[in-house]
């Protein structure tokens, strides 16, 4: 099952104006996994994310994705595979309707209408949004925003889903339903947040990222619940761990 | 208007164009073609001319009955644009004295006849150009628009401005609230300030472009024009429409029905 | 100033909507051959950035009246002649629709005088040769200014022009252009302080903005003047054209219209306003156009009789179609509305 792997090895980013923002990272996702990136502003969690569909290519080190190195030739086939869901949905979702902008990705894939429609459907059943197809994104609330901006992705099919930030814009209710919808999903999940109980809710392994690097790498449980560990990455213990004895 | 009256009733035009009536569902082409041959009709009518513009009014009417378009939001913008309009009109009845009718022993200038056929021009032709975006989403206009003939650079990137529009006129609200809440009175209201909120404003909305542009290009999009789904097919009723719209306009631009109604009347009463 | 649907005729404006459309396929054209993909989202975003900003008052320093952005020269700068004119555009049509801004078919003067002479005049022939390449605040600042009070001149000398030749305002050419120009003047120069105050300040928060962006056009490059001058002559052949045939446009017997009484007096009533204007303009001469109209302008004639019948006919059309609109709001109100 090599086409789910996503591998970062020694890789590092410098932004034009200098800043540093990965050193040397270096981590293996296999097919399937759910895996958190967790770590304070700036650690650098959307800089790494954006490298995963080559939104951003390393200055330095390897990134491969299946069968792929990415590079700015092969990165166009990298987006089939990876589907990312970016922190704000008002930029993902430029479309004049709801069912245009779910069915843009797969009109990208080339696949006919009646495909499309299908995906598209399955796509907005998955987040309960079928009946909002011919609404302006204007008229939608954050919560279906969110929603629809995951479902736009899904029509994709991606092997590996990728999502930046998820929850920050949702009340608790849609909050809840997108952790039981990603606990619901088959694909390798790959999620940065800083909502600590919903990474140890919904990924098994956990990535902590501080000032570029990797920091701590290894099952959820054990390193969120790591106060010491926390604190040095400038993070705190998920609300739900705070009153254990 | 104040930005909060311009971005409420901006909204609230918009809301009505997603409504779901006879009138929503007709092609937009064929809206967008009679809106235009009606305004043609209207303008087209001498200076002089103000009974036979009337009848006009049906369509408009009609429009706004059958598609639910409350007709106070349409007389209240009405009136909100008129000042320009009576003001420039306002200098004919004052330079145009020639007496021109006589009416009930009232004598009614020739300026003031020109005066009453430009408002009633102007009320037909805002209430039609309201009323075209009122029963069609604005996408649906330029996608019309696109299907005529109008260049697909200028309707893509039309709708791009719509679907945007919204939420940079939230995003301006909010940096002109904040510099409101710091502001007392008139200090922070002059070009410095504004000229740094619009600077603002402006590197935040060139971010988002990018952003943009990027999220497009993470979901498969390369190069050349934005995928489209599937068109709107020109059905019987769409057809009907036009016909008899079209036939109205030409019937009222052609015949004077006022006049002939009033004289018909008055024979009757006469004799 | 907007130009208004009222007071606009047919030929005038078909003739300005010909000369729009004919811009922004021009434009259009000129995009596609050397389309950078970003350009129709930035285009269409930063058009709604303007439309935005439009919205946005500030005091006028001096005069204590509130300004607003326009925007042409600002998308010019940023976007270059083409993208710039065309998202100017749109943000006129977004305005005339939603905000009934003057009017649909008014748009089409409105996008040609807020939108080619900044973008296509006035960006390239003005601004450009000014601020050259990577300029300073200075030359921006100078820029900005005499290229937006040439455009505002040339939009707001147009306006004048077009309400002239469609003969629906009795406005004489004289006195609105002593109004419109020295307003606009005023206008211009404001639009380009705050333009060159926003440039000045991208240029110096995020300078790659605003360099890369207008690096696709070469100073006046590839707006032809060649180009310009054809598009001028054109307009000027169908205004021609039109304005004939709207002249020997005859209204047959058959409509309702006024005659002028040949030698009527003034007016008893609205004496006072009239005679102190005539003394004004004879004593000053500053309206050198003016005259009171007292003889017939040559519109076709009609008896008395029909006066009358046009008021009888007014009153029951409006109420014919009031009651209409009642009647079907009440049936759909009673059926639930359905469709």
């Amino acid at each position: 099952m090599s086409h789910h792997i996503v591998e970062f090895r020694n890789v590092s980013y410098r932004y034009p104006d200098g800043t540093e923002a990965l050193r040397d990272i270096s981590f293996r996702v296999t097919h399937g996994e759910s895996v958190g990136i967790v770590g304070a502003n700036g650690a650098g969690k959307s800089t790494l994310l954006m490298h995963m569909n080559g939104s951003l290519l390393q200055s330095s080190g390897t990134v491969v994705i299946g069968d792929l190195r990415l590079d700015r030739r092969t990165r166009q086939e990298i987006r089939k595979k990876v589907g990312v869901v970016f922190q704000n949905p008002d930029d993902q979702l430029f479309m004049p309707t709801v069912l245009e902008d779910v069915a843009f990705g797969p009109l990208n894939l080339g696949l006919d209408t009646e495909d499309v429609m299908q995906r598209a459907q399955e796509a907005l059943d998955t987040v309960g949004c079928w009946h909002l197809r011919d609404k302006p994104p204007h008229h939608l609330s954050g919560g279906q925003k969110s929603a629809v901006a995951i479902a736009s992705v899904m029509a994709m099919h991606p092997d590996i889903l990728v999502m930046d930030e998820p929850a920050s814009n949702l009340d608790p209710k849609s909050r809840r339903s997108l952790i039981n919808m990603l606990k619901g999903f088959r694909h390798s999940r790959i999620i940065a947040s800083h909502d600590l109980d919903l990474v140890l809710d919904v990924c098994q392994r956990c990535i902590v990222v501080r000032d570029g690097s990797v920091a701590a790498d290894g099952p959820s449980e054990a390193i969120l619940s790591d106060k010491a560990l926390m604190e040095e990455n400038n993070l705190e213990l998920p609300l739900s761990l705070m009153n254990r004895p | 208007m104040s930005f909060d009256n311009a971005y409420f009733s901006v909204g609230f035009l918009d809301r009505l164009s997603y409504q779901d009536t006879f009138v929503h569902r007709l092609d937009a082409r064929a809206k967008v073609i009679i809106t235009a041959a009606f305004l043609l009709a209207v303008i087209s009518f001498p200076k002089y001319e103000v009974s036979a513009i009337l009848p006009f009014s049906l369509l408009p009417v009609l429009l706004m009955t059958l598609g639910d378009i409350p007709a106070g939001f349409v007389l209240r913008k009405i009136l909100l644009v008129s000042p320009f309009a009576i003001l420039v009109g306002i200098f004919n009845p004052v330079l145009d004295r020639a007496a021109a009718l006589e009416v009930l022993g009232l004598t009614i200038s020739a300026g003031w006849v020109s005066f009453f056929s430009i408002m009633v021009k102007f009320t037909l032709s805002i209430s039609a150009a309201l009323l075209l975006v009122a029963t069609t989403s604005f996408p649906g206009i330029c996608n019309a628009l696109q299907r005529l003939g109008v260049p697909g650079i200028f309707t893509t990137q039309l709708v791009f401005l719509y679907r945007y529009m919204f939420v940079l006129m939230e995003e301006a609200m909010r940096i002109v609230r904040a510099r409101d809440m710091r502001s007392f009175g008139q200090r922070g209201r002059g070009v410095r300030v504004f000229v740094r909120l619009v600077g603002m404003l402006f590197i935040r909305t060139m971010s988002r472009a990018e952003r943009i542009y990027n999220a497009m290009l993470s979901r498969g999009f390369v190069r050349g024009d934005i995928p489209q789904l599937g068109q709107h097919r020109f059905a019987l009723i769409d057809l009907v429409f036009m016909i008899v719209a079209l036939g109205l306009l030409v019937l009222f631009r052609m015949v004077p029905v006022t006049g002939l109604i009033g004289q018909y009347v008055r024979g009757v009463f006469a004799g | 100033m907007h130009m208004a649907d009222a007071l606009l005729s047919p030929s005038v404006g078909a003739t300005f909507w010909a000369a729009s459309l004919g811009a922004i396929g021009f434009a259009s054209r000129r995009l596609r051959e050397r389309l950078d993909e970003r350009l129709v989202p930035l285009m269409g975003v930063l058009a709604a950035f303007v439309f935005a900003s439009q919205m946005i008052n500030f005091t006028i320093p001096g005069t204590g009246s509130s300004g607003h952005l326009g925007g042409g020269l600002l998308l010019a700068v940023v976007l270059g002649p083409y993208a710039g004119f065309i998202a100017m555009a749109s943000v006129l049509s977004v305005q005339a629709l939603f905000f009934a801004d003057g009017g649909l078919l008014a748009l089409g003067c409105n996008i040609w005088n807020l939108g080619a002479y900044s973008c296509f005049i006035a960006y390239p022939l003005i601004y450009r040769p000014i601020a050259g390449r990577a300029p300073g605040k200075r030359r921006i600042f100078v820029a900005s200014i005499v290229s937006a009070v040439a455009a505002l001149q040339m939009g707001a000398f147009s306006v004048v022009l077009e309400t002239l030749f469609s003969g629906r305002s009795e406005l004489p050419f004289g006195t609105f252009l002593m109004f419109m120009q020295p307003v606009h003047l005023a206008i211009g120069i404001v639009e380009g302080i705050v333009t060159a105050g926003v440039v000045g300040y991208v240029s110096h928060a995020r300078p790659e903005i605003i360099d890369g962006a207008s690096g696709q056009s070469a100073p006046g490059a590839g707006v032809s003047v060649r180009n310009l001058i054809a598009v001028f002559l054109l307009l000027a052949a169908v205004t021609g054209g039109g304005l004939s045939w709207f002249a020997s446009e005859n209204p047959d017997g058959l409509e309702w219209s006024i005659e002028r009484v040949y030698g009527r007096p003034d007016l008893p009533e609205q004496q006072g306003a009239a005679s102190a204007l005539k003394n004004i303009q004879e004593k000053t001469a500053l309206l050198p156009d003016y005259g009171f109209r007292e003889t017939p302008g040559g519109q076709a004639s009609v008896e008395a009789g029909r006066t009358l019948s046009g008021i009888a006919g007014a009153a029951i059309v409006l109420g014919l179609v009031l009651a209409l609109g009642l009647g079907i709001r009440a049936l759909r109100d009673r059926g639930g509305r359905r469709a």
